[in-house]
């Protein structure tokens, strides 16, 4: 069956350096320091890289960060308040801009 | 639920599952053996004995479905006070021994368990006894309640399970009530001094994940767990040791139904880690089955693969020496205690 995405593909992501080293050299050297423990645990960074994924929709990254956040003991609870978060941010993003709406409601109508 | 044994499982049979880790080995992944002679391990060679782990039987109050032993109420195989005398010769004279690990099962379902717990710790006050209780047998029979007292007077180190700080996943795995008898269990462990600063009485926890995953940083864990445990339910407890799960016997089962078995065995070995590889715990540890025979760890034991010194197979025929010169068997499921930081009885080993 031939799909957009395969579960396969997800291995296959530190094989973007093929076509330019450099830059992906960069950037999973860049990645792996963003997720060290630091000011905030790398529990913490992993429930934020989970609840991201939702809200850009990515599947490798869902993917990825459940089995992250299990590993870094995050129960069931904690991860769907995470996609919640995520939830409430893009659903709170699109009715903030109703704001705008009305802005625009008011100048244009009597 | 039943043990495998008794629905007379194919995985019950341990050629069966020897056979699915030997031939089932995700593509184009290499064999344990052949990961330790990269590394140049390989024959895998003991250090010493220091760690006398002794397997009291299979029957268990639990059914949990991770299970290594495939333990259960309908399994009957226990040790015998003979054995025990055998083992009790053993440790009372190979001064390598610093502690003696007890296991099962459930050790203290065992009818000769207190005598036997007696008997080591007169024969060596010197050394650390640890038993592995899974919790709820202290609130399993009137006749248990006063384990934490029993323990406390022979110096026993507890060791416990508890997979999660939550009933939604240790019951999952464990059974229903798992979580809340444990807790109970723990208050009571706490109440004698168990896990209490300054009493000596160390109360440890095991943590292994609830599915087919690996676990994470155990001081990490071991800090959720602590805040988490005090905070809702006023628990307390030393340490915490991750332990990751063996893919073997009902583990193995989960993993085959869940079609997990291939991308769990794939993520052991591309977590291969060679300083947890020189540490694994079958270097110092000799591991006793209910029935007298000598293996290199308790999951070669559930593996029925008996050391590879036939001069000393069996604890009737002790042999230090000849045991120390041995070759340790390894097979695929090795994988689970090279992960990552390492899996050992007493958690992380790099
Ligand atoms: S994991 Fe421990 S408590 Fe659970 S069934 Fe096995 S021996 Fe019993
Ligand atoms: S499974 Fe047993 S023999 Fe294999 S590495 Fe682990 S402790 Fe050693």
């Amino acid at each position: 069956m031939k799909t957009y995405y395969n579960p396969e593909d997800l291995k296959k992501f530190g094989n973007i350096t093929e076509l330019q080293k450099a830059m992906g050299d960069k950037f999973f050297a860049y990645y792996a320091e963003v997720f060290k423990e630091g000011a905030l645990t790398a529990r913490e960074k992993s429930l934020i890289a989970l609840a991201v994924a939702h809200a850009i929709q990515c599947p490798y990254c869902i993917d990825a960060y459940t089995s992250d956040t299990l590993e870094k003991g995050c129960d069931e609870e904690q991860m769907m308040e995470a996609v919640h978060v995520a939830a409430a941010i893009r659903g709170g993003a699109s009715l903030v801009h109703g704001t705008q709406m009305m802005n625009k409601i008011k100048e244009i109508t009597m | 639920m039943k043990s495998l044994k008794a629905l007379n499982h194919t995985l019950s049979n341990p050629e069966e599952a020897l056979e699915i880790l030997e031939e089932q080995l995700p593509n184009g992944k290499k064999s344990f053996q052949a990961h330790l002679q990269t590394i140049g391990l390989f024959p895998l060679k003991p250090t010493q004995i220091e760690i006398f782990q002794v397997n009291l039987g299979k029957m268990c109050n639990q059914v949990c479905k991770h299970c290594h032993v495939d333990a259960g109420p309908d399994r009957k195989e226990i040790m015998t006070r003979e054995t025990m005398l055998e083992c009790l010769r053993v440790i009372t004279h190979e001064t390598s021994i610093h502690t003696v690990d007890l296991t099962g099962g459930a050790p203290e379902m065992n009818p000769e368990f207190r005598w036997f717990v007696t008997e080591i710790r007169n024969a060596r006050p010197d050394i650390s006894i640890l038993v592995r209780c899974n919790l709820t047998i202290i609130l399993a029979n009137p006749k248990y309640h006063d384990l934490p007292d029993f323990f406390k007077e022979n110096r026993v180190e507890v060791v416990s399970s508890l997979p999660y700080f939550t009933a939604l996943r240790t019951d999952s795995q464990r059974g229903d009530g798992v979580f809340e008898k444990s807790i109970e269990a723990l208050k009571r462990l706490n109440a004698v001094g168990y896990g209490m600063e300054g009493t000596g009485l160390s109360l440890n926890l095991v943590y292994n994940p609830s599915g087919a995953f690996l676990p994470g940083a155990q001081d990490e864990l071991e800090r959720e767990f602590k805040k988490k445990l005090l905070d809702k339910f006023g628990v307390h407890f030393n340490s915490l040791f991750a332990i990751t799960n063996i893919p073997i016997s009902r583990f193995l089962d989960y993993l085959i139904r869940s079609e997990n078995y291939e991308s769990y065995m794939e993520k052991l070995i591309d977590a291969f880690n060679p300083s947890a590889a020189a540490g694994v715990m079958c270097r110092n540890t000799i591991s006793i089955g209910w029935d007298g025979w000598l293996y290199d760890c308790d999951f070669n034991q559930m593996l029925e693969m008996k050391v590879d010194e036939k001069s000393s197979q069996h604890i009737s025929k002790w042999d230090g020496n000849a045991l120390l010169a041995r070759d340790i068997k390894v097979n695929n499921h090795c994988f689970g205690c090279t992960a990552g930081a390492g899996s050992s009885c007493g958690g992380a080993t790099a």
